[in-house]
């Protein structure tokens, strides 16, 4: 069904050395107008093992897309300023790729599913023109073994063939969010981000394109990180989790860790404020306050006017990593206290 | 779309009316007696008196109104009361002069404005981008009629290397006049072309399209400048609307034998039937160019094509 994109044998044997999918390291993204300097992203540092889905949550403004899209080299410069120690994709550093290797890379090792389904599209161009494009580029074949792949791609995520020659218009929002997915997996990428693939889709729609993912990524083993702020969503597709807030990594561990043995106060307020199903007529527990201005950051924690662990140290200095044992990460100062523990925890 | 065709084709109708009527009240008004125009100095009162009579010059407005869309829904649009001439046959001596005017000066435009005002888009800020906005400047605060004369002087009295006027010296006659009329609409349409695109380049699809690999130059040509169409066709449609009506000024200045400088003439010597024929006629092509502009939207823009198809 699929075919492998041209891949020189020096490209081949970076990608055997490199244990990641994706390895960044000090990853920090600042968009510069003339009025403000906006510090969407902060300092990541993010390990993708090959396979593995990664989900990345937060809230709006957290820096989870942009932090994404510096992985695909996909900032507008300026306004965008993308600093790192490297940022590795298949054992590639994308700051280093000219603009034509980086061409070669996207949509053939690493795809992106975007999250406005309404937006993300070409109005003006057939959806099967717009899945075989990437197709024609990264396989070298006719148009007219690209428009068939195409077709094939689109049965795959559940459109009728016949429709590749309609146009984006023609198509409600769960389909063009299908036809997003087809152009994402038309080169079967190796590594595939999708941004919020879900959220602009209603619940049953939701379902089924969760479902797609799920199935094709386990037939092709891919390496996902997915963003979202459904943390339902993580929960059914996740093996490992990134908690980040305010451009900032706060709490990294698998599903497990992330959801039973919760460690970051900001974590946990996540959690409490889901609704309970148990207790339908409890209010919810929303966190108080907001995400502060990325514009205007605090000097310390990031989190801590919405914290309510919070002590004198965690306005002065930025919280530093604790690794657990279980690789089970935290950013929080409070731990440096070994008997500190959050509510939820257990 | 046929349907959607025929409707707009049939509207053509009422604008024809309206648009004859306005002129026929306007040339009534406008001062200059046309028996004087057809007959000379020399004519006697009587004679004129004459001429009026048969002419049905004495009639009131509406009922010489009547008389002359008789004629037209005959095919028969007068003659000209200075030469005599069939109004008709008149108007297609003329209109291959102002044709190749116009269409010469759309391509200049055409093949100029669009790249510049793309490569303004792209490097907005740049050099580029402040260039073709000072040219632009300069293009729209010229009037056409100074840069006619500014080329004369360069190119006809300096230089010799080009006719300052007349259409008789073949390819060579044209360049000016094309210069002239092109240099406002250069300006224009590079202006357009350019925030049309920036419009277009903030959209999400081009990160999409940035995702599958494709270089910058594919981005650009194949995905943003593919939606930025319309208000590109829009200008271009218009400006040709504007020319086919005659560059009134651009004609003047080169003595180009077109419609424009026809149809001044003829209101100069108050000759009302080439007037309203030649107004008539322009009022008809402008309207069967702006038709072909919204069919073009159709073939650029797939929803525009599902919109006239429901209408």
């Amino acid at each position: 069904m699929f075919y492998d994109g041209n891949v020189s044998a020096e490209r081949k044997e970076e990608k055997k050395q490199s244990k990641y999918a994706i390895d960044v390291e000090n990853l920090r993204v600042r968009y510069e107008t003339s009025s403000e300097v906006v510090m969407a992203v902060n300092g990541i540092d993010l390990q993708l093992k090959r396979g593995v889905t990664l989900g990345i949550v937060g809230e709006t403004g957290a820096g989870k897309t942009t932090s994404m899209l510096s992985l695909m080299n996909l900032i507008e410069t300026p306004p965008g300023v993308v600093e790192a120690d490297h940022i590795y994709v298949n054992g590639t550093d994308v700051q280093r790729l000219s603009a034509a290797e980086l061409c070669r890379i996207r949509g053939n090792e690493i795809a992106m599913i975007f999250q406005d389904p309404m937006t993300s599209l070409n109005p003006v161009m057939k959806v099967g023109e717009q899945i075989s494009e990437s197709i024609m580029l990264h396989g070298r074949v006719s148009k007219k073994d690209a428009m068939e792949r195409a077709a094939r791609m689109l049965e795959i995520v559940g459109i009728s063939p016949s429709r590749a020659s309609e146009y984006p218009h023609q198509f409600s929002g769960g389909m063009r969010q299908r036809v997003g997915i087809a152009i994402a997996l038309a080169c079967k990428p190796e590594i595939l981000i999708a941004d919020e693939p879900t959220t602009a889709l209603d619940v049953t729609i939701q379902a089924q394109v969760l479902k797609l993912m799920k199935q094709l990524k386990t037939e092709y083993g891919t390496s996902m990180i997915l963003i979202t702020h459904d943390l339902g969503v993580v929960a059914r597709m996740c093996d490992e989790v990134a908690v980040m807030y305010a451009g900032r990594i706060v709490e990294q561990g698998t599903l497990k860790q992330i959801f039973n043995e919760t460690l970051h106060p900001y974590t946990e307020g996540l959690f409490n404020s889901l609704p309970n199903i148990h207790n339908r007529v409890a209010s919810l527990k929303p966190i108080p306050g907001l995400m502060p201005d990325p514009a205007n950051l605090p000097q310390g924690c990031a989190f801590a006017k919405r914290c309510p662990y919070a002590a004198q140290a965690c306005y002065a200095e930025q919280p530093a990593r604790k690794t657990y044992e279980d690789g089970h990460s935290v950013w929080c100062t409070a731990y440096r206290d070994a008997e500190f523990h959050i509510k939820r925890k257990g | 779309m046929a349907k959607y065709i025929t409707k707009r084709i049939l509207m053509i109708i009422p604008i024809v009316i309206f648009v004859s009527f306005v002129v026929y009240c306007v040339m009534d008004l406008v001062p200059g007696d046309p028996a004087r125009t057809a007959l000379g100095d020399e004519a006697t009162e009587e004679q004129l008196e004459i001429y009026r009579e048969d002419h049905g010059l004495n009639e009131p407005i509406v009922v010489r109104y009547a008389h002359y869309i008789g004629g037209l829904l005959h095919g028969d649009m007068g003659k000209s009361i200075y030469n005599n001439e069939d109004v008709w046959q008149l108007y297609f001596s003329k209109l291959p002069y102002t044709l190749l005017l116009a269409v010469a000066s759309v391509i200049l435009t055409v093949i100029t404005s669009i790249p510049l005002g793309i490569l303004a888009a792209v490097k907005r800020n740049e050099w580029v981008d402040t260039g073709a906005s000072a040219l632009s400047f300069i293009g729209l605060a010229m009037p056409n009629f100074w840069i006619g004369l500014l080329l004369i002087i360069l190119f006809s009295v300096h230089l010799g290397w080009l006719p300052s006027s007349g259409a008789g010296a073949g390819w060579k006659s044209l360049i000016l006049p094309m210069i002239t009329c092109g240099t406002g609409n250069m300006a224009a349409l590079t202006r357009t072309t350019r925030s049309a695109m920036l419009d277009v380049l903030r959209q999400d699809y081009l990160r999409t399209a940035r995702a599958k690999g494709l270089n910058e130059h594919l981005v650009i040509i194949r995905h943003a400048f593919k939606n930025a169409q319309i208000p590109i066709v829009t200008m271009i449609g218009t400006q040709c609307a504007t020319l086919v009506g005659g560059a009134l000024i651009t004609e003047r200045v080169f003595a180009w034998p077109g419609i424009g400088s026809y149809l001044v003439d003829s209101i100069l010597k108050s000759d009302y039937e080439v007037v309203t024929g030649f107004v008539i006629m322009t009022a008809v092509v402008v309207s069967l160019i702006l038709l072909l502009v919204d069919i073009i939207y159709a073939f650029m823009d797939p929803r525009i094509k599902a919109e006239y198809a429901r209408s």
